[in-house]
Protein backbone atom coordinates (compact mmCIF):
# COMPACT_ATOMS: atom_id res chain seq x y z
CA UNK A 1 0.00 0.00 0.00
CA UNK A 2 1.03 3.51 -0.94
CA UNK A 3 1.79 6.26 1.70
CA UNK A 4 -0.80 8.48 -0.32
CA UNK A 5 -3.58 5.33 0.66
CA UNK A 6 -3.20 5.71 3.80
CA UNK A 7 -4.90 9.31 3.49
CA UNK A 8 -7.72 7.68 1.81
CA UNK A 9 -11.50 9.20 1.59
CA UNK A 10 -12.41 6.71 4.46
CA UNK A 11 -9.57 7.84 7.04
CA UNK A 12 -10.54 11.77 5.97
CA UNK A 13 -13.90 11.15 6.41
CA UNK A 14 -13.84 9.90 9.97
CA UNK A 15 -11.17 12.40 10.85
CA UNK A 16 -13.85 15.15 9.79
CA UNK A 17 -16.36 13.09 11.25
CA UNK A 18 -15.77 11.40 14.13
CA UNK A 19 -18.40 8.49 15.17
CA UNK A 20 -19.07 8.60 18.56
CA UNK A 21 -17.63 11.58 19.69
CA UNK A 22 -18.15 12.99 22.79
CA UNK A 23 -18.07 11.64 26.37
CA UNK A 24 -20.34 9.37 28.28
CA UNK A 25 -22.08 11.08 31.61
CA UNK A 26 -21.37 7.78 33.62
CA UNK A 27 -19.02 5.23 32.29
CA UNK A 28 -18.24 2.65 33.77
CA UNK A 29 -15.15 2.20 32.60
CA UNK A 30 -12.54 5.09 31.20
CA UNK A 31 -8.96 5.52 29.97
CA UNK A 32 -6.79 8.32 28.85
CA UNK A 33 -4.05 7.48 25.65
CA UNK A 34 -0.97 9.34 25.67
CA UNK A 35 1.75 9.39 23.03
CA UNK A 36 3.80 11.80 24.17
CA UNK A 37 6.06 11.60 20.88
CA UNK A 38 3.18 13.97 19.57
CA UNK A 39 1.29 15.19 22.59
CA UNK A 40 -1.84 12.97 21.05
CA UNK A 41 -4.38 12.22 23.88
CA UNK A 42 -7.10 10.22 23.74
CA UNK A 43 -10.35 10.14 26.26
CA UNK A 44 -12.11 7.10 26.23
CA UNK A 45 -15.31 6.04 27.78
CA UNK A 46 -17.44 2.99 28.16
CA UNK A 47 -20.60 1.51 29.52
CA UNK A 48 -20.20 -2.25 30.54
CA UNK A 49 -22.16 -2.91 33.13
CA UNK A 50 -22.75 -6.69 32.02
CA UNK A 51 -19.33 -7.18 30.32
CA UNK A 52 -20.50 -6.52 27.03
CA UNK A 53 -19.98 -2.43 25.87
CA UNK A 54 -23.60 -0.84 25.29
CA UNK A 55 -21.90 2.71 24.94
CA UNK A 56 -18.45 4.00 23.70
CA UNK A 57 -17.53 8.07 23.59
CA UNK A 58 -13.95 9.50 22.48
CA UNK A 59 -12.56 12.90 22.65
CA UNK A 60 -9.01 14.69 22.67
CA UNK A 61 -6.52 16.20 20.42
CA UNK A 62 -4.73 13.95 17.59
CA UNK A 63 -3.77 13.20 13.77
CA UNK A 64 -6.12 12.35 11.63
CA UNK A 65 -4.52 8.69 11.59
CA UNK A 66 -4.86 8.29 15.05
CA UNK A 67 -8.85 9.97 15.28
CA UNK A 68 -10.09 7.77 12.32
CA UNK A 69 -8.46 4.74 14.07
CA UNK A 70 -10.38 5.54 17.51
CA UNK A 71 -14.09 6.68 15.54
CA UNK A 72 -13.72 3.31 13.35
CA UNK A 73 -12.83 1.33 16.56
CA UNK A 74 -16.02 2.98 18.79
CA UNK A 75 -17.72 2.24 15.67
CA UNK A 76 -16.42 -1.40 15.88
CA UNK A 77 -16.58 -2.86 19.66
CA UNK A 78 -20.43 -1.31 20.14
CA UNK A 79 -22.32 -4.11 21.40
CA UNK A 80 -19.63 -6.29 21.62
CA UNK A 81 -18.59 -8.41 24.39
CA UNK A 82 -15.41 -7.85 26.43
CA UNK A 83 -13.54 -10.70 25.10
CA UNK A 84 -15.06 -9.90 21.33
CA UNK A 85 -13.45 -6.56 21.87
CA UNK A 86 -10.30 -7.85 23.31
CA UNK A 87 -9.81 -10.13 20.03
CA UNK A 88 -10.42 -7.43 17.80
CA UNK A 89 -7.53 -5.30 19.88
CA UNK A 90 -5.32 -8.33 19.45
CA UNK A 91 -6.36 -8.72 15.90
CA UNK A 92 -5.65 -4.94 15.11
CA UNK A 93 -2.52 -5.19 16.87
CA UNK A 94 -1.21 -7.78 14.45
CA UNK A 95 -2.27 -6.55 11.30
CA UNK A 96 -0.53 -3.01 12.45
CA UNK A 97 2.41 -4.76 13.46
CA UNK A 98 2.93 -7.84 11.68
CA UNK A 99 4.57 -8.22 8.66
CA UNK A 100 2.75 -11.40 7.13
CA UNK A 101 0.48 -11.05 4.32
CA UNK A 102 -2.10 -12.76 5.93
CA UNK A 103 -5.68 -11.93 5.25
CA UNK A 104 -7.32 -9.37 7.61
CA UNK A 105 -10.71 -9.46 5.43
CA UNK A 106 -12.39 -9.96 8.69
CA UNK A 107 -11.58 -6.99 9.99
CA UNK A 108 -13.71 -5.39 7.98
CA UNK A 109 -13.26 -1.04 7.00
CA UNK A 110 -10.58 -1.14 9.63
CA UNK A 111 -8.08 -2.54 6.53
CA UNK A 112 -7.57 1.15 5.49
CA UNK A 113 -5.49 1.22 8.63
CA UNK A 114 -3.49 -1.59 7.31
CA UNK A 115 -1.10 0.82 5.18
CA UNK A 116 -0.03 2.21 8.38
CA UNK A 117 2.47 -0.57 8.41
CA UNK A 118 4.66 1.57 5.83
CA UNK A 119 5.21 4.46 8.24
CA UNK A 120 6.70 2.78 10.91
CA UNK A 121 6.33 6.27 12.73
CA UNK A 122 2.61 6.69 12.42
CA UNK A 123 2.05 2.64 12.87
CA UNK A 124 1.81 4.39 17.13
CA UNK A 125 -0.88 6.73 16.02
CA UNK A 126 -3.08 3.98 14.72
CA UNK A 127 -2.98 1.87 17.62
CA UNK A 128 -2.86 4.86 20.77
CA UNK A 129 -6.54 3.97 20.64
CA UNK A 130 -6.88 0.35 20.61
CA UNK A 131 -4.21 0.50 24.11
CA UNK A 132 -6.25 2.84 25.40
CA UNK A 133 -9.35 0.39 25.02
CA UNK A 134 -7.63 -1.94 26.76
CA UNK A 135 -6.67 -0.35 29.17
CA UNK A 136 -10.05 0.37 29.86
CA UNK A 137 -11.54 -2.47 30.22
CA UNK A 138 -9.21 -3.85 32.40
CA UNK A 139 -9.48 -0.96 34.84
CA UNK A 140 -13.11 -0.41 36.28
CA UNK A 141 -13.83 2.79 37.58
CA UNK A 142 -16.66 3.49 39.15
CA UNK A 143 -18.78 6.47 37.39
CA UNK A 144 -20.38 7.50 40.44
CA UNK A 145 -16.87 8.06 42.84
CA UNK A 146 -15.21 11.76 41.65
CA UNK A 147 -12.10 9.37 41.30
CA UNK A 148 -10.57 11.43 38.54
CA UNK A 149 -7.20 9.38 38.64
CA UNK A 150 -6.66 8.87 34.83
CA UNK A 151 -5.32 5.45 33.16
CA UNK A 152 -2.52 6.61 31.21
CA UNK A 153 -1.34 4.40 28.24
CA UNK A 154 2.65 5.56 27.68
CA UNK A 155 3.64 3.95 24.64
CA UNK A 156 7.27 3.35 24.58
CA UNK A 157 7.95 6.32 21.90
CA UNK A 158 10.84 7.70 21.61
CA UNK A 159 10.89 11.00 23.09
CA UNK A 160 13.76 12.68 22.99
CA UNK B 1 19.55 47.98 16.09
CA UNK B 2 18.08 44.05 15.42
CA UNK B 3 20.72 41.59 16.52
CA UNK B 4 20.41 40.64 12.57
CA UNK B 5 21.63 43.15 11.55
CA UNK B 6 24.68 43.35 12.52
CA UNK B 7 25.13 39.48 11.91
CA UNK B 8 23.91 40.37 7.89
CA UNK B 9 26.84 42.71 6.98
CA UNK B 10 29.32 40.74 5.73
CA UNK B 11 33.10 40.82 4.69
CA UNK B 12 32.88 38.15 2.44
CA UNK B 13 29.96 38.10 0.04
CA UNK B 14 28.46 35.53 -2.36
CA UNK B 15 26.06 35.65 -4.80
CA UNK B 16 22.47 33.60 -4.83
CA UNK B 17 24.28 31.55 -7.73
CA UNK B 18 27.95 30.86 -5.74
CA UNK B 19 25.93 29.66 -2.76
CA UNK B 20 23.79 27.25 -4.59
CA UNK B 21 27.07 25.82 -5.62
CA UNK B 22 28.24 24.69 -2.60
CA UNK B 23 25.59 22.54 -2.80
CA UNK B 24 26.78 20.17 -5.05
CA UNK B 25 29.76 19.79 -2.26
CA UNK B 26 27.07 17.42 -0.25
CA UNK B 27 26.16 14.12 -2.15
CA UNK B 28 23.11 13.26 -0.02
CA UNK B 29 21.53 15.91 -1.55
CA UNK B 30 21.51 14.48 -4.99
CA UNK B 31 19.27 11.45 -3.61
CA UNK B 32 15.30 10.71 -4.18
CA UNK B 33 12.47 10.19 -1.57
CA UNK B 34 10.27 7.64 -3.95
CA UNK B 35 10.42 9.37 -7.05
CA UNK B 36 10.51 12.50 -5.59
CA UNK B 37 14.09 14.86 -4.92
CA UNK B 38 14.84 15.25 -1.68
CA UNK B 39 14.11 18.43 -0.16
CA UNK B 40 16.10 18.56 3.09
CA UNK B 41 14.59 20.95 5.52
CA UNK B 42 15.53 19.38 8.93
CA UNK B 43 18.75 21.27 9.53
CA UNK B 44 18.52 22.02 13.06
CA UNK B 45 17.78 18.56 13.95
CA UNK B 46 20.90 17.46 12.09
CA UNK B 47 22.73 18.68 9.03
CA UNK B 48 24.42 17.19 6.51
CA UNK B 49 28.30 16.46 5.41
CA UNK B 50 29.98 18.13 2.56
CA UNK B 51 32.34 15.54 0.69
CA UNK B 52 35.30 17.36 2.35
CA UNK B 53 34.25 16.27 5.95
CA UNK B 54 33.04 12.66 4.60
CA UNK B 55 36.70 12.20 2.91
CA UNK B 56 38.74 13.54 6.18
CA UNK B 57 36.76 10.77 8.03
CA UNK B 58 37.77 8.13 5.09
CA UNK B 59 41.06 9.12 4.81
CA UNK B 60 42.07 9.10 8.78
CA UNK B 61 40.50 5.61 9.26
CA UNK B 62 42.19 4.77 6.09
CA UNK B 63 45.83 5.96 7.18
CA UNK B 64 46.00 7.49 10.46
CA UNK B 65 44.20 5.91 13.14
CA UNK B 66 45.89 5.25 16.37
CA UNK B 67 44.80 6.12 20.12
CA UNK B 68 45.50 9.52 21.58
CA UNK B 69 47.47 11.18 23.74
CA UNK B 70 49.17 7.19 24.84
CA UNK B 71 52.06 5.63 22.57
CA UNK B 72 54.90 6.87 21.52
CA UNK B 73 54.40 5.25 18.12
CA UNK B 74 54.12 6.78 14.73
CA UNK B 75 50.39 6.65 13.56
CA UNK B 76 49.49 7.59 17.55
CA UNK B 77 51.71 10.63 17.08
CA UNK B 78 49.56 11.95 13.76
CA UNK B 79 46.40 11.11 15.33
CA UNK B 80 46.95 12.83 18.39
CA UNK B 81 48.49 15.28 16.12
CA UNK B 82 45.00 15.61 14.33
CA UNK B 83 42.82 15.75 17.15
CA UNK B 84 44.78 18.68 18.78
CA UNK B 85 45.05 20.50 15.78
CA UNK B 86 40.83 20.00 15.73
CA UNK B 87 40.81 22.00 18.67
CA UNK B 88 42.72 24.61 18.14
CA UNK B 89 40.31 25.01 14.87
CA UNK B 90 37.74 25.20 17.11
CA UNK B 91 39.55 28.02 19.87
CA UNK B 92 40.01 30.22 16.61
CA UNK B 93 36.08 29.22 15.25
CA UNK B 94 34.70 30.69 18.75
CA UNK B 95 37.41 33.25 19.15
CA UNK B 96 38.42 31.91 22.40
CA UNK B 97 41.55 33.15 24.49
CA UNK B 98 43.66 29.43 24.72
CA UNK B 99 43.25 26.25 23.40
CA UNK B 100 42.50 24.96 26.78
CA UNK B 101 39.56 26.14 27.13
CA UNK B 102 37.94 24.07 24.36
CA UNK B 103 36.84 20.64 25.65
CA UNK B 104 35.61 17.76 22.86
CA UNK B 105 32.75 16.36 24.39
CA UNK B 106 30.26 13.59 23.05
CA UNK B 107 27.67 16.67 22.09
CA UNK B 108 26.03 20.22 23.45
CA UNK B 109 24.18 17.64 25.86
CA UNK B 110 26.81 16.16 27.33
CA UNK B 111 28.87 19.53 27.52
CA UNK B 112 25.78 21.26 29.75
CA UNK B 113 25.89 17.85 31.49
CA UNK B 114 29.59 18.34 32.05
CA UNK B 115 28.94 22.14 33.65
CA UNK B 116 26.00 21.06 35.48
CA UNK B 117 28.35 18.35 37.18
CA UNK B 118 31.66 19.68 37.64
CA UNK B 119 29.97 23.48 38.28
CA UNK B 120 26.52 22.68 39.49
CA UNK B 121 27.40 20.07 42.09
CA UNK B 122 30.34 21.86 43.30
CA UNK B 123 29.27 25.37 43.59
CA UNK B 124 25.29 25.45 43.89
CA UNK B 125 23.82 24.83 47.20
CA UNK B 126 20.58 24.55 49.02
CA UNK B 127 17.97 27.21 48.29
CA UNK B 128 20.46 28.63 45.68
CA UNK B 129 18.50 29.77 42.22
CA UNK B 130 19.28 29.10 38.53
CA UNK B 131 17.78 30.85 35.85
CA UNK B 132 16.90 29.33 32.73
CA UNK B 133 14.63 30.67 29.95
CA UNK B 134 11.01 29.20 28.32
CA UNK B 135 12.91 29.13 25.07
CA UNK B 136 15.79 25.91 26.17
CA UNK B 137 15.53 22.48 24.41
CA UNK B 138 14.89 20.26 26.97
CA UNK B 139 18.81 19.76 27.10
CA UNK B 140 18.86 22.65 29.02
CA UNK B 141 16.27 21.93 31.46
CA UNK B 142 16.32 18.55 32.60
CA UNK B 143 20.02 18.78 33.79
CA UNK B 144 19.42 21.61 36.07
CA UNK B 145 16.14 20.36 37.02
CA UNK B 146 18.27 16.81 38.37
CA UNK B 147 20.53 19.28 39.80
CA UNK B 148 17.72 21.17 41.52
CA UNK B 149 16.33 18.49 42.83
CA UNK B 150 19.48 17.03 44.20
CA UNK B 151 20.14 19.88 46.06
CA UNK B 152 17.09 21.45 46.85
CA UNK B 153 17.63 24.33 44.78
CA UNK B 154 15.33 26.32 42.62
CA UNK B 155 14.44 27.15 39.06
CA UNK B 156 13.62 30.49 37.61
CA UNK B 157 11.95 31.12 34.53
CA UNK B 158 12.27 34.00 31.64
CA UNK B 159 8.97 34.31 29.89
CA UNK B 160 8.57 34.97 26.59
CA UNK B 161 6.08 36.96 24.34
CA UNK B 162 3.92 35.96 21.87
CA UNK B 163 6.45 36.50 19.26
CA UNK B 164 8.94 34.41 21.00
CA UNK B 165 11.31 36.90 22.54
CA UNK B 166 12.54 36.44 26.18
CA UNK B 167 11.10 39.13 28.54
CA UNK B 168 14.92 41.19 29.14
CA UNK B 169 13.26 43.10 31.99
CA UNK B 170 11.41 40.40 33.19
CA UNK B 171 14.77 38.17 33.33
CA UNK B 172 16.62 41.27 35.09
CA UNK B 173 13.58 40.91 37.88
CA UNK B 174 14.69 37.30 38.89
CA UNK B 175 17.34 38.12 40.41
CA UNK B 176 18.68 38.22 43.98
CA UNK B 177 21.82 37.11 46.12
CA UNK B 178 20.42 33.78 45.92
CA UNK B 179 20.92 33.16 42.03
CA UNK B 180 24.17 31.03 41.33
CA UNK B 181 24.03 30.08 37.43
CA UNK B 182 22.26 31.45 34.49
CA UNK B 183 21.75 28.91 31.48
CA UNK B 184 20.16 30.21 28.15
CA UNK B 185 20.06 29.38 24.34
CA UNK B 186 21.53 31.42 22.15
CA UNK B 187 19.09 30.58 19.69
CA UNK B 188 15.92 28.56 20.07
CA UNK B 189 16.18 25.25 18.43
CA UNK B 190 12.01 25.24 18.42
CA UNK B 191 11.14 28.96 17.10
CA UNK B 192 14.40 30.20 15.64
CA UNK B 193 14.30 33.38 17.93
CA UNK B 194 18.34 34.84 18.12
CA UNK B 195 18.14 35.67 22.04
CA UNK B 196 20.21 39.19 23.05
CA UNK B 197 22.69 36.75 25.23
CA UNK B 198 24.94 39.72 25.03
CA UNK B 199 23.02 41.96 26.92
CA UNK B 200 21.78 39.19 29.28
CA UNK B 201 25.09 38.27 29.92
CA UNK B 202 26.24 41.60 31.18
CA UNK B 203 23.56 41.87 33.37
CA UNK B 204 23.95 38.16 34.96
CA UNK B 205 27.52 39.29 35.63
CA UNK B 206 26.54 42.58 37.10
CA UNK B 207 25.35 39.86 39.85
CA UNK B 208 28.16 38.42 40.03
CA UNK B 209 26.56 34.94 38.28
CA UNK B 210 28.19 32.71 35.51
CA UNK B 211 26.43 31.92 32.46
CA UNK B 212 26.00 29.04 30.02
CA UNK B 213 25.53 29.68 26.41
CA UNK B 214 23.41 26.83 24.68
CA UNK B 215 24.86 27.44 21.14
CA UNK B 216 23.97 24.42 19.40
CA UNK B 217 21.30 26.42 17.29
CA UNK B 218 23.20 29.26 16.64
CA UNK B 219 26.79 28.23 15.73
CA UNK B 220 25.79 26.77 11.87
CA UNK B 221 23.81 30.23 11.53
CA UNK B 222 26.33 33.01 12.57
CA UNK B 223 29.93 33.76 14.10
CA UNK B 224 30.52 33.00 17.26
CA UNK B 225 32.88 35.49 19.99
CA UNK B 226 32.77 33.83 23.12
CA UNK B 227 35.37 36.84 24.12
CA UNK B 228 32.85 39.29 22.74
CA UNK B 229 29.81 37.76 24.38
CA UNK B 230 31.62 37.57 27.55
CA UNK B 231 29.80 33.84 28.45
CA UNK B 232 31.31 31.57 31.04
CA UNK B 233 30.61 28.64 28.88
CA UNK B 234 29.13 28.03 25.58
CA UNK B 235 28.10 24.27 23.77
CA UNK B 236 27.42 23.12 20.94
CA UNK B 237 27.61 20.11 18.48
CA UNK B 238 29.10 19.14 15.64
CA UNK B 239 26.38 17.45 13.59
CA UNK B 240 24.44 20.46 13.35
CA UNK B 241 27.45 22.35 11.65
CA UNK B 242 28.17 20.01 9.07
CA UNK B 243 30.19 17.71 10.89
CA UNK B 244 29.89 14.04 12.41
CA UNK B 245 27.78 12.83 15.58
CA UNK B 246 28.90 11.82 18.52
CA UNK B 247 30.90 14.93 19.51
CA UNK B 248 30.39 18.59 20.22
CA UNK B 249 32.31 20.83 22.42
CA UNK B 250 32.49 22.57 25.77
CA UNK B 251 33.60 26.34 25.81
CA UNK B 252 34.34 27.57 29.39
CA UNK B 253 36.71 30.04 31.30
CA UNK B 254 39.67 28.69 32.06
CA UNK B 255 39.57 29.77 35.50
CA UNK B 256 36.30 28.41 35.88
CA UNK B 257 37.20 24.94 34.24
CA UNK B 258 40.16 24.49 36.79
CA UNK B 259 37.95 25.37 39.61
CA UNK B 260 35.35 22.87 38.77
CA UNK B 261 35.62 18.95 40.01
CA UNK B 262 35.84 16.04 36.91
CA UNK B 263 32.51 14.93 35.26
CA UNK B 264 33.50 11.50 34.47
CA UNK B 265 36.77 9.61 35.79
CA UNK B 266 38.74 7.32 33.77
CA UNK B 267 42.27 6.92 31.31
CA UNK B 268 43.67 10.04 30.20
CA UNK B 269 42.12 12.58 32.52
CA UNK B 270 44.50 11.92 35.58
CA UNK B 271 48.27 13.43 36.06
CA UNK B 272 48.48 10.30 38.55
CA UNK B 273 46.77 7.05 39.99
CA UNK B 274 47.39 5.45 43.31
CA UNK B 275 45.34 3.51 45.31
CA UNK B 276 45.43 6.33 48.05
CA UNK B 277 44.96 8.86 45.94
CA UNK B 278 44.57 10.43 42.18
CA UNK B 279 45.78 13.43 41.09
CA UNK B 280 43.80 14.89 38.06
CA UNK B 281 45.68 16.33 34.72
CA UNK B 282 45.44 20.20 33.37
CA UNK B 283 42.46 21.22 31.40
CA UNK B 284 41.17 20.68 28.93
CA UNK B 285 42.17 16.62 30.10
CA UNK B 286 40.87 16.68 33.10
CA UNK B 287 37.13 16.48 31.55
CA UNK B 288 38.55 14.14 28.83
CA UNK B 289 38.25 11.16 30.17
CA UNK B 290 38.19 7.47 28.23
CA UNK B 291 39.32 7.28 24.50
CA UNK B 292 37.26 10.01 22.63
CA UNK B 293 35.15 9.68 19.61
CA UNK B 294 38.74 10.49 17.44
CA UNK B 295 37.60 10.46 13.88
CA UNK B 296 35.16 12.54 14.74
CA UNK B 297 36.64 15.23 16.37
CA UNK B 298 38.89 15.57 13.36
CA UNK B 299 36.02 15.41 11.04
CA UNK B 300 34.63 18.55 13.20
CA UNK B 301 37.46 19.59 12.51
CA UNK B 302 36.86 19.42 8.75
CA UNK B 303 33.83 20.78 9.30
CA UNK B 304 35.52 24.26 10.79
CA UNK B 305 37.65 23.98 8.00
CA UNK B 306 34.81 23.53 5.38
CA UNK B 307 32.58 26.56 6.94
CA UNK B 308 35.43 29.16 6.96
CA UNK B 309 36.15 28.69 3.80
CA UNK B 310 32.90 29.69 3.07
CA UNK B 311 32.31 32.04 5.60
CA UNK B 312 29.56 32.25 8.58
CA UNK B 313 28.76 35.57 7.51
CA UNK B 314 27.88 34.91 3.89
CA UNK B 315 26.25 32.15 5.29
CA UNK B 316 24.17 34.22 7.53
CA UNK B 317 23.30 36.59 4.60
CA UNK B 318 22.39 33.84 2.36
CA UNK B 319 20.21 31.74 5.15
CA UNK B 320 18.56 35.54 5.75
CA UNK B 321 17.33 36.11 2.33
CA UNK B 322 15.93 32.50 2.43
CA UNK B 323 14.37 32.71 5.07
CA UNK B 324 12.69 36.05 3.93
CA UNK B 325 11.33 34.33 1.34
CA UNK B 326 9.87 31.37 3.34
CA UNK B 327 7.99 33.58 5.45
CA UNK B 328 6.81 36.05 2.96
CA UNK B 329 5.46 32.58 0.90
CA UNK B 330 4.04 31.00 3.87
CA UNK B 331 2.40 33.76 5.36
CA UNK B 332 0.02 34.43 2.28
CA UNK B 333 -1.72 31.00 2.50
CA UNK B 334 -4.78 31.36 4.43
CA UNK B 335 -5.27 28.64 7.57
CA UNK B 336 -0.90 28.84 7.77
CA UNK B 337 0.30 30.37 10.99
CA UNK B 338 4.19 31.27 11.88
CA UNK B 339 5.01 30.32 16.00
CA UNK B 340 6.96 32.79 16.93
CA UNK B 341 7.24 35.17 13.81
CA UNK B 342 10.13 38.23 15.60
CA UNK B 343 12.35 40.18 13.12
CA UNK B 344 15.89 38.89 15.02
CA UNK B 345 15.63 35.08 13.79
CA UNK B 346 17.97 32.21 12.31
CA UNK B 347 16.36 30.50 9.37
CA UNK B 348 14.00 28.39 11.03
CA UNK B 349 10.00 27.88 10.61
CA UNK B 350 7.73 26.52 13.11
CA UNK B 351 4.43 26.83 11.68
CA UNK B 352 0.79 25.12 12.20
CA UNK B 353 -1.85 24.33 9.40
CA UNK B 354 -5.60 25.37 11.12
CA UNK B 355 -7.10 21.52 11.31
CA UNK B 356 -4.18 19.50 10.44
CA UNK B 357 -2.18 17.57 12.72
CA UNK B 358 1.52 18.44 12.30
CA UNK B 359 2.22 14.43 12.20
CA UNK B 360 -0.39 14.41 9.12
CA UNK B 361 1.51 17.33 7.69
CA UNK B 362 5.47 15.97 7.86
CA UNK B 363 3.58 12.44 6.85
CA UNK B 364 2.40 14.09 3.13
CA UNK B 365 4.91 16.40 2.77
CA UNK B 366 7.30 13.36 3.02
CA UNK B 367 5.19 11.83 0.13
CA UNK B 368 6.63 14.74 -1.51
CA UNK B 369 10.16 14.61 -0.93
CA UNK B 370 10.56 17.02 1.60
CA UNK B 371 11.86 16.33 5.17
CA UNK B 372 10.59 18.40 7.99
CA UNK B 373 10.42 17.79 11.67
CA UNK B 374 7.07 17.52 13.48
CA UNK B 375 6.58 17.55 16.97
CA UNK B 376 7.10 19.18 20.01
CA UNK B 377 11.31 19.82 18.86
CA UNK B 378 11.89 18.51 22.58
CA UNK B 379 10.67 21.89 23.93
CA UNK B 380 7.56 20.99 25.50
CA UNK B 381 7.13 24.10 27.78
CA UNK B 382 7.21 26.93 24.07
CA UNK B 383 4.70 24.53 23.19
CA UNK B 384 2.82 25.09 26.29
CA UNK B 385 3.28 28.68 25.70
CA UNK B 386 1.61 28.73 22.38
CA UNK B 387 -0.96 26.14 23.21
CA UNK B 388 -0.49 23.40 20.52
CA UNK B 389 0.91 19.84 21.32
CA UNK B 390 3.15 20.16 18.42
CA UNK B 391 4.25 22.01 15.31
CA UNK B 392 5.93 21.25 11.65
CA UNK B 393 8.94 23.09 11.56
CA UNK B 394 11.22 23.64 8.61
CA UNK B 395 15.21 24.95 9.18
CA UNK B 396 17.02 26.13 6.69
CA UNK B 397 20.99 25.57 5.78
CA UNK B 398 22.84 27.62 3.50
CA UNK B 399 22.63 24.76 0.73
CA UNK B 400 19.21 25.12 0.51
CA UNK B 401 17.40 27.10 -2.63
CA UNK B 402 14.49 29.42 -3.18
CA UNK B 403 13.41 26.91 -5.30
CA UNK B 404 13.02 24.32 -2.34
CA UNK B 405 11.13 27.13 -0.39
CA UNK B 406 8.61 26.72 -3.63
CA UNK B 407 8.49 22.96 -3.18
CA UNK B 408 7.62 23.59 0.49
CA UNK B 409 5.03 26.13 -0.44
CA UNK B 410 3.86 23.55 -3.34
CA UNK B 411 3.05 20.81 -0.67
CA UNK B 412 1.57 22.48 2.37
CA UNK B 413 -0.95 23.19 -0.30
CA UNK B 414 -1.05 20.05 -1.18
CA UNK B 415 -1.58 19.06 2.61
CA UNK B 416 -4.52 21.55 2.52
CA UNK B 417 -5.82 20.11 -0.43
CA UNK B 418 -5.97 16.07 0.76
CA UNK B 419 -8.22 17.64 4.18
CA UNK B 420 -9.97 19.58 1.51
CA UNK B 421 -9.87 22.36 3.92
Amino acid sequence: MSLKSIYQEVILDHNRKPRNYGSLDYPTHHAVGHNPLCGDRINLDINMPDGRIEQIAFHGESCAICKASCSMMTAAVKGKSRQEAEAMVQEFREMVMSESNQSFDHLGRLKVLAGVRDLPTRVKCAILPWHTLHAAMNSVLSASTENDEDHVVKLAVNNH
Amino acid sequence: MKIVDALLTPSVQHTASEMERFRADFPILDIKVGDKPLVYLDNAASSQMPQAVIDCLVRYQTTQHANIHRAVHHLSGLATQEYEAARRKLQYFVHAREEREIIFTSGTTDSINLVMHGYGRKFIQSGDEIILTALEHHSNIVPWQMLAEEKGAHIRVVPINDAGELLVEEYEKLFNPRTRFVALSHVSNALGTINPVKQMIAIAHQHGVPVLVDGAQAAPHMKIDVQDLDCDFYAFSAHKLYGPTGVGMLYGKAHLLESMQPFKGGGDMIASVTFEKTIYNEIPYKFEAGTPPIAAVIGFGAAIDYLNHIGLDAIAAYEHELLDYASEQIKIIPGVHIMGDCPDKVAVISFVIDGIHPHDVGTLLNQEGIAVRTGHHCAQPIMQRFNVAATSRASFAFYNTKSEVDALIAGIRSVQKVFAL
